[in-house]
């Protein structure tokens, strides 16, 4: 059976692939790396934020294969070959700003912008996989993102503009 | 957090045999990376099993197969579940958060260890289930969300997934892959209740694996699951119930009664469903069964608000399920 077991001879670093923001990347880490420590030190986006690093407040929040995964709680080796999108791939050419993050802006959707990163790709995911047809799916949606500034009611505000507002009334 | 070997398999051959001790399969990484950073678990051996093909849903002679590795949202929306096992999928979406629920496998949910800080925080030294032998910190201390059903002098620790509630209620069977074979036990003889060793939680031999749970065809097809947390979401129980009721000519032909929140494991409760079988199906019917299901409970002084809680949370859910009203 060991034909199907890929193993770490001894507890040092594994080299790891995986496409982050469209880019195939290749890198070397020690065994116990998270995604976040990973796209921060490893790969200097440091647009994902570390919060809690226990699965709590959904700072650290990313993409992975097109669904949002708390990458604190996400061990780096396991992403070998998959799609990670990270705050960094919202803005377009020439930095314009992607709906959600013109929406989160004109909605003054963050006081402090700490956990801004992790509410925009969940609410990019919420509208992009459909679950933003009502205030109460929206909520629900985004409620592991903790924001203590308390912005939630212009978070909501913000998400409703993007998937336009056909949604019905809480 | 400390090192370990890291394994990684690509199907349940290469997965199962590996020696108990010390060693942890890796599938949604919800519950083990946490404890893990914690300090908790402290395995020598990681498996990661996350590219292993066990995620399939499929019909199963009238019931469903749920590969070990679904994701709790892969479940929650998936067309037989809604259809067949409504209080399964409410279940699921009101777990944790959307980010959780798309990472945490189903196996991984039946594994979910308890939320009691005096089991999450090393610093406290009184945990029998952490460190056998210590005494029971939250029993002497802080006990709110901890268990009043199933307890034991050395833990009070509370069971904190809301699936396996459902779960139980819709009579789960766990299929085992291990060196020696592939086995099935029941989820409700699968999580063992504290006694004197809390630190065993599982009847899972050494070297096994979940591969499915099996949910036969429900007794009716209306279920359903009534949460009751201290915020709307995004919170474990403080209390909830799965319910599952067959009714005929207004008379309980069947029931499944189970309980979250309040039991050291997923808690079925066969004195509320032998209260509720062949009896009307009324609101006095009801009352009957919820004081049957907490008879046996054992609360202490911060979590004896969750017998009469538990017991409105049962006859509400009844109530919802059979259509009728107060």
């Amino acid at each position: 059976m060991t034909h199907s077991v890929w193993e770490a001879p001894e507890t040092g670093e594994l080299p790891l692939s995986l496409t982050v923001n469209g880019v195939q990347r290749h890198l070397t880490l020690p065994v116990q790396a998270s995604l976040l420590d990973t796209l921060r030190e490893r790969l200097h986006l440091t647009g994902t934020k570390k919060g809690c690093d226990h699965g709590q407040c959904g700072a650290c929040t990313v993409l992975v294969d097109g669904q949002t995964h708390l990458s604190c709680l996400t061990l780096a080796l396991s992403c070998e070959g998959r799609e990670v999108r990270t705050v960094e791939s919202l803005a377009g050419e020439g930095g314009a700003l992607h709906p959600m993050q013109a929406a989160f802006i004109e909605h003054d959707a963050f006081q402090c912008g700490y956990c801004t990163p992790g509410q925009l790709m969940s609410a990019v995911a919420c509208v992009e996989t459909g679950h933003a047809g009502s205030e109460g799916e929206i909520r629900e949606f985004m409620s592991g993102n903790l924001c203590r500034c308390a912005a939630y009611p212009q978070i909501v505000a913000a998400v409703r503009s993007v998937a336009g507002g056909q949604g019905e009334q809480p | 957090m400390r090192p370990f070997a890291y394994r990684r398999v690509e199907d349940v051959a290469g997965a199962v045999g590996q020696p108990g001790e010390g060693h942890r399969f890796l599938a949604g990484g919800t519950t083990l990376i946490d404890l893990m950073r914690l300090d908790v678990e402290r395995p020598a051996v990681v498996t990661d099993i996350t590219r292993v093909p066990l995620a399939e849903i499929t019909e199963h002679e009238g019931g469903v197969r749920i590969g070990a590795l679904a994701s709790m949202t892969q479940v929650a929306e998936h067309g037989l579940i809604a259809e067949r096992y409504p209080a399964l999928r409410e279940a699921l979406l009101a777990s944790a958060s959307q980010q959780l629920r798309n990472m945490a496998s189903m196996g991984g949910n039946v594994m979910q260890r308890t939320r009691c800080p005096y089991f999450r925080d090393v610093a406290f030294p009184s945990c029998n289930k952490r460190d056998p032998g210590s005494g029971c910190g939250a029993r002497a201390g802080h006990h709110r969300k901890q268990a009043i059903l199933g307890t034991s002098g050395a833990c009070i620790a509370e069971h904190a997934s809301d699936a396996s509630v459902a779960l139980v209620a819709y009579d789960a069977v766990l299929t085992l892959q291990g060196p020696g074979g592939e086995r099935e036990v029941p989820l409700r003889e699968f999580n063992l209740l504290p006694g004197d060793t809390p630190q065993v939680e599982h009847d899972l031999r050494e070297g096994e694996l979940i591969t499915a749970l099996t949910l036969p065809a429900p007794i009716a097809r209306s279920g359903v699951y009534l949460k009751i947390r201290d915020r709307q979401s995004y919170e474990f129980a403080l209390s909830s119930a799965a319910v599952v009721l067959r009714v005929e000519g207004g008379i309980i032909g069947a029931a499944r009664v189970a309980l979250g929140g309040v039991g050291t494991v997923p808690w079925r409760s066969p004195e509320a469903e032998a209260a509720l079988t062949g009896q009307p199906a009324t609101l006095e019917t009801f009352q009957t069964a919820a004081r049957a299901a907490l008879a046996g409970a054992e609360p202490l002084e911060e979590n004896a608000f969750k017998v009469p809680l538990t017991e409105r949370v049962i006859v509400r859910a009844l109530m919802q399920a059979a259509g009728v009203d107060a």
